[in-house]
């Protein structure tokens, strides 16, 4: 008897606030969540930056003035899946909460896809790198913001060739990410007219002395070494080639690598070194204008990609709102994409550019040299430009992705 | 003695209503992950707790059954309860092999030896090209139970999970108090004296081991299911930490403590979220101070206090 009582009550009471719920679901505000790495690896590339980027969006967007309220919450999904899905499970059902953002970690960012998907919300996917997002897994409920693997593969090994880097060994992660890179990037080193001089499998994860490696493949006598790895395995890399002088024989070119990484190695060590980002926040007025609203409120970094991609996607999501209306965009997140993918985007992070039918948004990328201490003249100062790649050859081509929403 | 087993009953009847009424207050979604992780930590806890064995690779067999039950799911289409079953077997079947090299050994060597085979089911399912290395099997498919019943609502298979792990629970509670039971906790006490009774204890342990390794199989090929999801993080040494954890926060040896320790991890995992760094750091204190307050773990001390066997 005890327990049929409990139970009655236990479903009595969650009825009983069903009312109030659906009452005030009228006027309710636009909710967003950020759902990042708050405390683990990738901290320093989303984390508490992502979060001050958001708010930044909201504000210039002046949602306030415009009549549409709009919230923000935070979350920890702590680089685990279920963790990463549960989060924004909660925040569709119980919460309220119509776009999830941020979300760096593939494999936490292709769960939370799919319950965006299953839930009808919207999925802003900044943070994390595998292209599957906008290729075999998409959704009409995600779009991809700032990079993926193809565009870093394909900017730093084919611009790299075309820089004068046309001979390559590369230190390849020994895991299905790391050959992903390494094939991808060998490829594009090749249809440039580079010659690939060979590679090296270093054990993943776990690898902490890389000096053999280095000397391997400055032996071979290779213009660029390409580090086929990410994380700590990239910053390991770089730091011992500084010590052993590998990159004064070779340039380093890095696969995936941030601002925030090349921050903490510090110019000494990264100098020289070679890389993709979409964005710099010294790149033109417009950056450096965002990167300075945003400044105050990211304890001095300066935001990378995947950060500012944040801003660049929830400015859109709120332009789209706009459109639309709140209550359609809260009832129907596919709804909400489309709208985002039929209008041009621009803003002060990336300029104009454009969603995908996909849901992949398209920005030039750029490939940078890290700049000498002597070259650098502020803080924050990292960067020279070498190459731009416009923003139609710089993603895979629509129909090599075989994403379900487009017919083949 | 009657006294005893009538607390007992109250506490399963308390434990079976908290089941039931749990989804109409908190998220079903959450509260399929505590069960899930409460079967985990009580398959380890028959280990630990019984038979003193503390396995520290127990995320193999939980990691395996997810892997198991996603992609035979996914790929073949098989219906949940099968999918699940096929779960727990594989986590057996790899137990068997484990457990066979392992009991050999004891105390630390033991930890030690089912961590180093952890670790290589680690390795494989980074490089294996089935499990989808970094980025996991995913989009799962709930799929129908029994070929009937659609699992796509939260509710529905929300009452798939609560059998799941009741019926577990209730399995583990059986072996323990069984006489099969009586001879591991002999084991446990003194191994030599039970050697000397006419026990082949290697036979005994290696059975409490491939028990525990097919529920944790189950464990993880429900939770597979829940979240349409099996990645690294169920093979990741740090699970098999966190279900150490869970068994020494709920109370070590008893029935209701793993239980109770999965519900807390969990939920600091949970509610602690938009708190980002203080997560490990909270499980860090909390850990600390149930080492140094209360080392017989939450139920333990409960079951102290009122001087039952919880």
């Amino acid at each position: 008897m005890t327990l049929t009582r409990r139970g009655l009550l236990g479903t009595a009471a969650a009825t009983s606030l069903l009312p109030l719920a659906r009452a005030r679901a009228a006027d309710a505000p636009i909710k967003i969540g950020v759902l990042g790495d708050m405390s683990g690896m990738y901290r320093d590339l989303s984390g508490p930056v992502s979060v001050a980027c958001a708010k930044q969006a909201v504000a210039d967007f002046g949602a306030a003035g415009k009549g549409i309220p709009v919230e923000i919450l935070v979350g920890d999904h702590q680089n685990k899946p279920d963790i990463g899905a549960g989060v924004a499970g909660q925040w569709f059902d119980r919460d309220g909460v119509d776009l999830v953002v941020d979300v760096p970690n593939s494999s936490v960012a292709l769960a939370v896809s799919n319950v965006g998907h299953l839930k009808n919300k919207v999925v802003i996917a900044c943070g994390p790198g595998t292209a599957d997002l906008t290729g075999p897994q998409c959704t009409p409920n995600t779009i991809h913001w700032s990079f993926d693997t193809w565009m870093l593969a394909h900017s730093t090994g084919g611009a790299m060739v075309k820089a004068g880097g046309d001979t390559w060994f590369f230190i390849t992660a020994d895991y299905a990410f790391g050959h992903a890179m390494q094939r991808d990037t060998a490829n594009f080193v090749k249809e440039a007219g580079g010659k690939v001089l060979g590679n090296v499998d270093t054990p993943f994860p776990g690898t902490t002395d890389f000096s053999s490696f280095l000397l391997q493949a400055q032996s071979t006598g290779a213009k660029v070494i390409g580090l086929a790895n990410a994380g700590s395995d990239t910053v390991n890399c770089i730091k011992q080639a500084a010590e052993f002088g590998v990159n004064k024989s070779a340039r380093l070119a890095g696969l995936l690598v941030f601002i925030s990484d090349v921050h903490a190695l510090g110019l000494q060590n990264a100098q020289g070194l070679v890389l993709t980002e979409t964005f710099y926040w010294d790149l033109n007025e417009r950056t450096r204008a965002f990167t300075q609203r945003v400044l105050p409120n990211t304890g001095g970094a300066r935001p990378g990609m995947g950060q500012a991609g944040v801003y660049g996607g929830v400015l859109q999501y709120l332009k789209a709102v706009e459109k639309i209306g709140v209550a359609a965009a809260k009832a129907s997140g596919a709804a909400t994409v489309a709208q985002m993918k039929a209008m041009p985007t621009d803003d002060d992070a990336f300029g104009p550019g454009s969603i995908r039918a996909d849901g992949r948004a398209l920005h030039p990328a750029y490939l940078f040299e890290v700049k000498s201490p002597a070259e650098s003249k502020a803080p924050w100062d990292y960067y020279k430009l070498l190459a731009t790649t416009p923003a139609d050859e710089a993603f895979r081509p629509l129909k090599d992705g075989h994403c379900p929403l487009i017919p083949a | 003695m009657r006294g005893q087993r009538n607390t007992q009953i109250i506490a399963f009847l308390i434990l079976i209503a908290l089941v039931i009424a749990a989804p109409g207050m908190l998220y079903p979604v959450f509260v399929m992950k505590v069960l899930c992780f409460a079967l985990f930590a009580s398959a380890f806890n028959l280990l630990i707790g019984y038979v003193g064995l503390l396995s520290f690779g127990h995320a193999a067999f939980f990691g395996l059954g997810a892997y198991a039950t996603a992609w035979t799911a996914k790929n073949w289409g098989l219906t949940p309860e099968i999918a699940i079953l096929l779960g727990g077997v594989s986590g057996a079947a790899l137990g068997t092999v484990f457990g066979w090299l392992a009991i050999r050994r004891q105390g630390l060597y033991f930890a030690m030896i089912t961590l180093a085979l952890a670790q290589m089911v680690y390795f494989f399912c980074v490089e294996a090209p089935f499990t989808g290395g970094e980025d996991g099997i995913q989009q799962v498919p709930r799929g129908k139970l029994f070929g009937v019943f659609s699992l796509a609502n939260d509710m529905s298979i929300y009452w798939l999970v609560a059998v799941i792990f009741l019926a577990g629970f209730f399995l583990l509670n059986r072996v323990v108090h069984s006489p099969f039971g009586q001879v591991l906790k002999a084991i446990r006490e003194n191994e030599p004296r039970a050697t000397s009774l006419g026990y082949r204890t290697d036979s005994y342990k290696l059975i409490a081991f491939i028990l525990s390794t097919f529920i944790a199989g189950i464990a993880g090929g429900t939770k597979s299911l829940v979240f349409g999801i099996a990645t690294l993080t169920d093979v990741h040494w740090s699970m098999s930490g966190e279900v150490v954890l869970m068994t020494l926060l709920g109370g070590l040896g008893t029935i209701f403590g793993p239980v109770m320790g999965a519900l807390v991890v969990t939920t600091m995992e949970n509610y602690l979220a938009p708190f980002g760094a203080w997560v490990t750091v909270t499980q860090g204190l909390i850990f600390i101070a149930c080492v140094l307050a209360f080392r017989r773990g939450i139920i333990g001390e409960i079951g102290a206090k009122l001087k039952l066997a919880l």
